[in-house]
């Protein structure tokens, strides 16, 4: 029993001190930012890296999360004899939930996997090293821009994947059920509301920096082996969806 | 690494495919606020009862949006709903005996404000009150009604009924 209360301690422990870590490691970042956007070269790359090649993976899943959206609103909406509600149901759960949180997601599979094991690579080399040695900051040089790259395409991912996903839903809707095309578009704009783009995109935003924060923490701070890089990618995609998930509701209830 | 000029190319692609999103979905699916010039004018109107009506809610006229509501609220005095409109200056030539209702869209739709043209060679001005106005129907009140009227025929019939029966 007392060992259950050490291990449980140092847990807590631990947990605390990564926290800390990270926040700090966050602040260092958030201090080295303004120099380094005078240096677009490297974030363009990052852009590219974490955004333009998610793009395909976003647009996929998007379609398909809002053809889902429409059968399961289609089925529940005649339930009730009203499924011209439709496109307000679908662009209002692919705005204010699904939308971010799906992209938070795939976002952490696809491009916070990649920053973790390309850092951690990167430090199990010693590439990391050799640039203190040679008097290279890596972090205004590798995270930084890595880091910056995340946090520019999250939002734009997320509305990508919004838009899809409202065609796909139209899709589904529309051309299989035969939902009138008038009222599926007509109902969406009454009642969709400047606001609700809002909540989404500041969702996308506030998950890109959390899911591009702990990727490239993850990965920087990996330990140099093999199995030290394996556990970062896999740390990093288990706490960015469970830090997703959770700033999810705190978002919510914030902005409801 | 790829060469950079590809690198640029799709970036560009990726960041306008964002962009464009964004401008769908601010564009597109939000209700395209009807803008009210400068011209705009204020009219009053006082309801018994005004169900649902809330701010911001359409003002229309043959199913056309020519204003908004601006404010609701309850006047101590009139012991009434005091709704403001205003309309956009566009449609300055409303005649000043048309009558103003509270509709529902859809059966489940929000509420609005729907004026009908009267005859009057007069035209509303800024600041007018509406003279003739129909209060909102509350859907509870429309069935009490039609059950309290069943009930009102039901017990005639009985009536006529119970003397053949002894």
């Amino acid at each position: 029993m007392p060992s259950l209360a050490r291990e449980f301690a140092q847990g807590t422990t631990a947990f605390l001190e990564r926290t800390g870590r990270m926040t700090r490691f966050g602040l260092q970042l958030l201090a080295l930012t303004p120099a380094s956007l005078l240096r677009v070269r490297p974030i363009v790359d990052q852009v590219y890296n974490t955004g333009a090649l998610s793009l395909v993976i976003i647009m996929t899943c998007g379609l398909f999360v809002g053809m889902v959206l429409g059968l399961q609103g289609y089925d529940l909406l005649t339930r009730f004899g009203s499924e011209e509600y439709l496109g307000t149901a679908a662009a209002l759960s692919l705005l204010k939930e699904l939308g971010p949180v799906v992209t938070a997601l795939l976002f952490a599979g696809r491009a916070g996997t990649a920053l973790a094991a390309e850092l951690g690579l990167m430090r199990a080399t010693d590439q990391i090293a050799a640039m203190e040695i040679m008097a290279v900051d890596p972090m205004k040089r590798v995270v930084l821009p890595r880091f910056l790259g995340g946090v520019i395409a999250m939002p734009l991912l997320t509305a990508t994947f919004i838009a899809i996903g409202l065609f796909g839903a139209q899709l589904v809707g529309v051309q299989f059920f035969g939902v009138d095309q008038g009222s599926f578009w007509s109902q969406m704009r009454s009642s969709v509301e400047l606001a609700d783009v809002r909540e989404g995109l500041i969702k996308g935003v506030v998950f890109g920096v959390a899911c591009s924060l702990i990727a490239v923490y993850e990965g920087y701070n990996a330990l140099p082996t093999a199995e030290g890089v394996g556990r970062a990618t896999t740390r990093t995609v288990v706490i960015s969806a469970v830090v997703t998930l959770i700033l999810d509701y705190l978002l919510t209830a914030l902005m409801l | 690494m790829r060469p950079s000029r590809t690198i640029d190319i799709s970036t560009g692609l990726f960041v306008l495919l964002g962009f464009a999103a964004i401008l769908f979905l601010v564009t597109q699916i939000t209700n395209r606020e009807f803008t009210l010039n400068s011209t705009s004018y204020r009219l009053r109107a006082d309801f018994e009862n005004i169900g649902g009506l809330k701010t911001g809610a359409p003002v229309s006229m043959a199913g056309v949006t020519i204003g908004r509501v601006e404010d609701v609220r309850y006047d101590m005095k009139l012991l009434k709903a005091v709704v403001t409109l205003r309309i956009d200056g566009r449609y300055d030539e409303i005649p000043d005996d048309s009558d103003a209702s509270i509709y529902t869209a859809g059966l489940l739709g929000g509420q609005y404000v729907g004026l009908s043209p009267g005859g009057s060679e007069a035209y509303f001005k800024d600041g007018d009150r509406i003279g003739f106005v129909q209060d909102a129907v509350v859907l509870e009140s429309l069935i009490s009604k039609y059950l309290f009227s069943k009930a009102g025929e039901e017990k005639p019939a009985a009536a006529a009924t119970a003397p053949a029966q002894e």
